[in-house]
């Protein structure tokens, strides 16, 4: 089946703020300057924009992003639920309007001063009303198991018992996505390799999870420029095609704790998410040429790999062994270093270095021009895109 | 009990006696009506100088008519109402969740002045319950009683309807304990979010019980208003074994919380009737707390009051 969504509009501007651990200027300051930094780059005026699209816990409201950057008429706004997890519903939602004609330049962003000034991994703290969303959390923070890792880390604990993958596979994805920063000059982590030993050696998070198996906290936004396929032809930059976008939650869906469903190693979201993009595209595992998969934990970059069809279930270990996320590997992964090496910006940013991938100006450039695979965060309601060139 | 049985069953009592009726322990009396005069500020001397009572064209001193109901008062007991004094119309409510009670109005009628030597007998009649109510206390139902005041002679003197409401309370969300210094606990123990749809299972905890809902034999956790399977929105609450199986488990290094130690084992158990849960281990070494050990519940009361389960290696 190919959608009727596939190839009806393209990313055609990418901006973004440095990625830092103190931006030192607001949140709303550090959209603003990723947006217009996207503008320029698909050579779209501001007054262009009518649409805008985020997801939760990105703080900036769309009419204070509308208003600063002198937009006249917002004919479409919408925020998707489940951080991470929603990256790539935004590029969804913004194809889907221009697809429609509901709008003709949506703006998707996420700007966050996530390190100076929540901070995630520091824990849960409920809201002081209950609801449905609080009282989830009751099952697990009065036990301690309170930060994203820790809920991360329940499902790796199993997914290590039945697959035999070890605390070194873990490792192996965060080697790769170093190793892929060391290149990048906007990365946080720009020339600082690791090794798999010190992998190995850094302290525990969350027993099976080392520090070198958590992405960052950072600060800094990421802005991404979606409009017809049409309009496209005509702009500055190499449109990068949204061939197909999804979305996924299933299988007793639970936010990070999805502990009640049969198989706890598996991600059934992911698994939606892989049969819509592929369907929708039209491609297959083998026809991916790089991906940027979401890597807030790594343990979840291995269970992906088999979403996607990439490795067996229970086999990544082995794709992984081989080397294969790494560049001239069977599918470089995270080639901006990822969220482990280049920056938390909850993996907007991962679309635009798959946007970079489409255009041929990543610093660690994969030959070819097949399709790009990129997804959203793991554990909780996800998306993906499959990018391709026009 | 579905909200409809229980207005119905609650129904059947209207018109029907709520309780036995009640005599006074005591006739009307002058010490009494002295007493209760002084406390309410009354001054009129009618009903305390039989001269002055007897200028009003009375025989002599008479009780205030608003004292209707005092002479029957069910005696104060510090540890509340026997069973014989309460109404099985308003149980119905209490065993259905609605443990609230507060009185709303009361109108009383007077047929003649009571006088000292009477003795009086009061009989409670359920003359109304409401339809559901949203009120600012709570979800509940108004029941109206109406109490038929006698003589020893069975003649009627007084009337007096009471309206109550039942409800349930909105839900009080539990709040740290202070520290023995008298300030506010700076690092109380994680609170849960207590909803409509889970205060059973928290409840069942503070009673050192592990409940799960339970739909035609199907068990579920964490609770939620609708099994998935029937659609339904009734469910029944089962107590679990408490016995299982490790599923899987982390050791917390970081963050780090006030009352906890660390390394921290967490894990995830199977219980026996197929449901899982999240816990803590008590007294077993990390190294002991493997995927696939035995386990079996226990409680732990982390503050005052405020009880959790956790598991012990089998």
């Amino acid at each position: 089946m190919s959608g009727t969504l596939s190839g009806k509009a393209a990313i055609v501007g990418i901006g973004a703020t440095e990625f830092s651990k103190n931006s030192g200027r607001s949140e709303l300051r550090l959209a603003v300057e990723a947006i217009t930094t996207a503008l320029e780059d698909a050579g779209i005026d501001r007054e262009e924009v009518d649409g805008l699209s985020t997801f939760t816990m990105d703080n900036n409201p769309e009419i204070e992003v509308f208003r600063n950057i002198g937009g006249k008429s917002l004919k479409f706004f919408s925020r998707v639920h489940y951080g991470g997890g929603a990256a790539c519903a935004p590029i969804m939602q913004a194809a889907m309007a221009v697809a429609t004609g509901v709008a003709e330049v949506v703006v998707c962003y996420r700007a966050m001063n996530e390190r100076s000034q929540y901070r995630f991994g520091s824990g849960y703290t409920p809201p002081p009303v209950p609801n449905a969303e609080s009282a989830h959390y009751g099952y697990y923070v009065p036990f301690g198991l309170l930060s994203p890792a820790s809920w991360v880390a329940m499902a790796a604990q199993r997914y290590m018992y039945e697959s035999g993958a070890t605390s070194e596979d873990f490792g192996r994805v965060s080697v790769a996505c170093r190793r892929h920063a060391a290149n990048n000059p906007n990365a946080w982590f720009y020339e600082q390799p690791i090794t798999l030993e010190e992998h190995q050696q850094s302290r525990w998070i969350v027993e099976p999870l080392h520090l070198l198996d958590c992405c960052q906290e950072s600060d800094g936004a990421q802005a991404i420029v979606v409009t017809s396929a049409e309009r496209a032809k005509k702009l500055r930059q190499p449109p990068a095609i949204i061939r197909a976008a999804a979305q996924g939650a299933a299988d007793d869906q639970q936010m990070m704790t999805s502990y009640y469903r049969e198989d706890i190693t598996r991600l059934s979201e992911m698994d939606l998410v892989a049969e819509q993009l592929y369907a929708q595209a039209g491609v297959k595992a083998a026809d991916i040429r790089t991906a940027t998969l979401y890597d807030h934990f790594t343990p979840y970059v291995l269970t992906q790999l088999e979403a996607f069809g990439f490795a067996p279930k229970g086999q990544a270990k082995e794709f992984v062994r081989e080397g294969n996320l790494e560049i001239g590997g069977r599918l470089p992964v995270n080639t901006n270093g990822g969220q482990l090496g280049e920056a938390y910006i909850h993996g907007m940013n991962g679309i635009a270095e798959g946007v970079r991938q489409v255009r041929g100006t990543s610093v660690n450039q994969v030959p070819g021009d097949g399709p790009v695979l990129v997804t959203a965060g793991t554990g909780v309601p996800t998306s993906g895109l499959i990018l391709g060139p026009a | 009990m579905t909200d409809d049985s229980l207005l119905a069953q609650a129904r059947e009592w209207v018109g029907r006696a709520a309780n036995q009726p009640a005599t006074a322990r005591d006739p009307v009396n002058v010490p009494m009506i002295r007493r209760w005069c002084e406390a309410m500020g009354e001054t009129n001397a009618i009903y305390f100088d039989e001269s002055a009572a007897q200028a009003a064209g009375h025989p002599g001193i008479v009780a205030p008519p608003a004292m209707l109901e005092v002479w029957t008062m069910a005696p104060y007991r510090p540890g509340g109402r026997t069973a014989e004094e309460g109404m099985a119309v308003l149980n119905l409510f209490d065993e259905a969740g609605y443990t609230g009670v507060v009185a709303t109005n009361t109108r009383q009628e007077y047929d003649r002045y009571l006088v000292p030597g009477d003795v009086i007998t009061s009989t409670p009649i359920v003359d109304d319950v409401s339809d559901e109510k949203r009120t600012a206390l709570g979800i509940g139902h108004f029941v109206t009683l109406r109490y038929e005041f006698t003589d020893a002679s069975d003649e009627r003197v007084g009337r007096m309807t009471f309206r109550v409401l039942k409800f349930k309370p909105n839900l009080a969300q539990p709040k740290a304990e202070a520290t023995e210094e008298g300030g506010e606990n700076k690092f109380p123990h994680p609170r849960p979010a207590i909803t409509h749809d889970n205060a059973f299972y928290w409840e069942g905890l503070s009673n050192r019980k592990l409940l799960f809902q339970s739909t035609d034999g199907r068990l579920r956790h964490p609770p939620g208003p609708m099994d998935p399977v029937s659609g339904s929105l009734e469910f029944d609450v089962v107590e679990s074994s408490g016995r299982g199986t490790i599923h899987s488990f982390v050791v917390m290094h970081q963050p780090r919380l006030p009352g906890f130690e660390y390394p921290l084992p967490v894990v995830l158990v199977e219980l026996e009737e197929g449901v899982r849960l999240v816990a803590n281990v008590l007294d077993a070494d990390p190294k002991e707390v493997e995927i696939g050990r035995k386990v079996e519940v226990d409680f732990v009361e982390v503050e005052p009051g405020y009880i959790l389960p956790a598991f012990r290696l089998s």
